[in-house]
């Protein structure tokens, strides 16, 4: 079964058109990059695979829940589907243990002595094991970041979804933030659907890139077609060009 | 105002403990009052929403003393007697209630909107997210606001005077009236409210403090 369906999917903000008869499939275990210029809708895709937008005609089936139906509990499909976010969202109230530890706790009833010891091994996994008593107010940008995403990964999800998680990071940083996503995208069963630019992360550990403009998927190809080959997509080659050559 | 004291002691004791009690019950219930209707007026429901503007509205443009008056002529005509005490307790809890909801409801606002989306995209529900990471850091933003609230409502607890609930203003009343000390009686029962407001404001602002 795919782990996440569009089909013919429609999103408004009000009477602006913001996703144009989306279709898009992506197997369990993929990693699919997403680019596009800003305002194209990618924040908006992405953010209607957890229900945090609702589209307003389509099919979108998530991890074998249908969202466009409105009986369907969306705590459901986000025990399994985690996401991270540009600007991390840590709990700025609980210390960085607290954050990894509350949602399995009080969402997935974890018992407490197994729930504390998946977020040491989380915290260690990101490198950051010395930081579980700190606030996230005094973390670096690219140490919240990490943290965000073992945040994520303590609810073992079958799925993540990034929104430019590397984009409000210092540039030493970066490095740090991509390797823990490739690190998690070399399990193969985890499913990925990450918006990012940096085009390292795509070549190294992306299946598929997809571009996306003015609300409509214009390419979509397999990693290896997409950069090798060149897009079709006019647009999507003069995209291309720019942020690759920076 | 030695005589004021020596004379009536008892009175301002029995005033003193009026107003601390009708004080703490006022705080405790128009707190969890106030925040439900702080919480009714972020909900997704629309309904809820329309319900705490409503009575929001309503009882923060109406006059204490009017809400009060409401409870202790108006309800006894149809249904039970109610005491001056618990008339005025009643009235200065929905009264402050109100403003209560007003101030939490803007600290709620003032959060950012990323914890609230952080915690659902985390798989928390509105309820669970609003209780572990919204409501502590919004009441956090609030303390200085909400110490101002407690001690208007320690000060508003003066309606009691109008109701016979023998609170310390009514005892300043009764003595200035009897003893024709006008200056002191009223002297004395300034004071005593001091006694009760300034260690609450003390507290607050200690509170400010210890949490940042
Ligand atoms: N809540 C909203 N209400 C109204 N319009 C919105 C809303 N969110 C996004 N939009 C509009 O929808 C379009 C797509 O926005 P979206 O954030 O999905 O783009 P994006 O591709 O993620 O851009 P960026 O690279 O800048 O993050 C933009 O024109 C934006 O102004
Ligand atoms: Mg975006």
């Amino acid at each position: 079964m795919s782990m996440i369906e569009f089909h013919d999917v429609e999103k408004y903000y009000g009477k602006f058109h913001a996703l144009h008869n989306i279709n898009l499939t992506i197997e369990a275990g993929e990693t699919v990059v997403l680019i596009g210029p800003s305002g194209s809708g990618k924040s908006t895709l992405i953010r209607t695979v957890n229900g945090l937008e609702l589209i307003n005609s389509g099919q979108l089936i998530v991890d074998g829940f249908d969202l466009a139906d409105k009986k369907t509990d969306m705590n459901k499909i986000r025990k399994n589907v985690g996401m991270v976010f540009q600007h991390f969202n840590l709990y700025q109230n609980k210390t960085v243990l607290e954050n990894i530890m509350i949602a399995p706790r009080i969402v997935l009833k974890r018992d407490e002595t197994e729930n504390k010891k998946v977020a040491m091994e989380l915290l260690d996994r990101v490198g950051l094991a010395d930081k579980a008593g700190s606030y996230p107010a005094q973390l670096s940008g690219g140490q919240s970041q990490r943290i965000a995403i073992a945040r994520s990964l303590a609810m073992h999800p079958k799925c993540i979804l990034f929104d430019e998680p590397t984009s409000a990071l210092d540039p030493e940083m970066i490095d740090d933030v991509l390797n823990v996503m490739k690190d998690i995208a070399r399990d193969s069963s985890m499913t990925m659907l990450v918006v990012t630019h940096e085009m390292g992360f795509a070549r190294e550990v992306g299946d598929r890139v997809i571009f996306m403009a003015d609300g409509r998927i214009l390419e979509d190809d397999t990693k290896e077609s997409f950069f090798d080959g060149q897009p079709t997509n006019e647009r999507a080659r003069q995209f291309l060009s720019k942020i690759i050559k920076h | 105002m030695i005589s004021i004291i020596t004379n009536h002691w008892q009175d301002l004791l029995y005033g003193l403990g009026q107003t601390l009690l009708c004080s703490i019950l006022a705080l405790f219930f128009s707190l969890i009052i106030g925040s439900f209707f702080a919480i009714f007026e972020v909900v997704p429901s629309k309904t809820l929403r329309i319900i705490a503007r409503v009575y929001i509205e309503i009882f923060r443009n109406i006059p204490l003393l009017v809400i009060t008056m409401f409870f202790y002529v108006v309800i006894p005509m149809f249904f039970v007697k109610v005491n001056g005490f618990t008339a005025g307790t009643i009235g200065l809890t929905i009264y402050t209630s109100a403003f209560i909801a007003e101030t939490v409801r803007s600290g709620i606002q003032s959060v950012d909107p990323g914890q609230m989306e952080g915690s659902r995209a985390n798989g928390m529900t509105f309820s669970q997210a609003m209780r572990y990471v919204v409501l502590p850091q919004a009441f956090r933003i609030v303390i200085p606001p909400l110490g101002n609230q407690f001690i208007n409502l320690v000060k508003n607890s003066s309606v009691l005077a109008f109701v016979a609930g023998f609170d310390l203003m009514y005892q300043g009343n009764t003595i200035a009236s009897t003893s024709f000390d006008t200056l002191n009686a009223y002297f004395v029962v300034g004071v005593l409210y001091l006694i009760i407001t300034m260690p609450l404001s003390y507290y607050m602002r200690y509170l400010e403090k210890r949490l940042n």
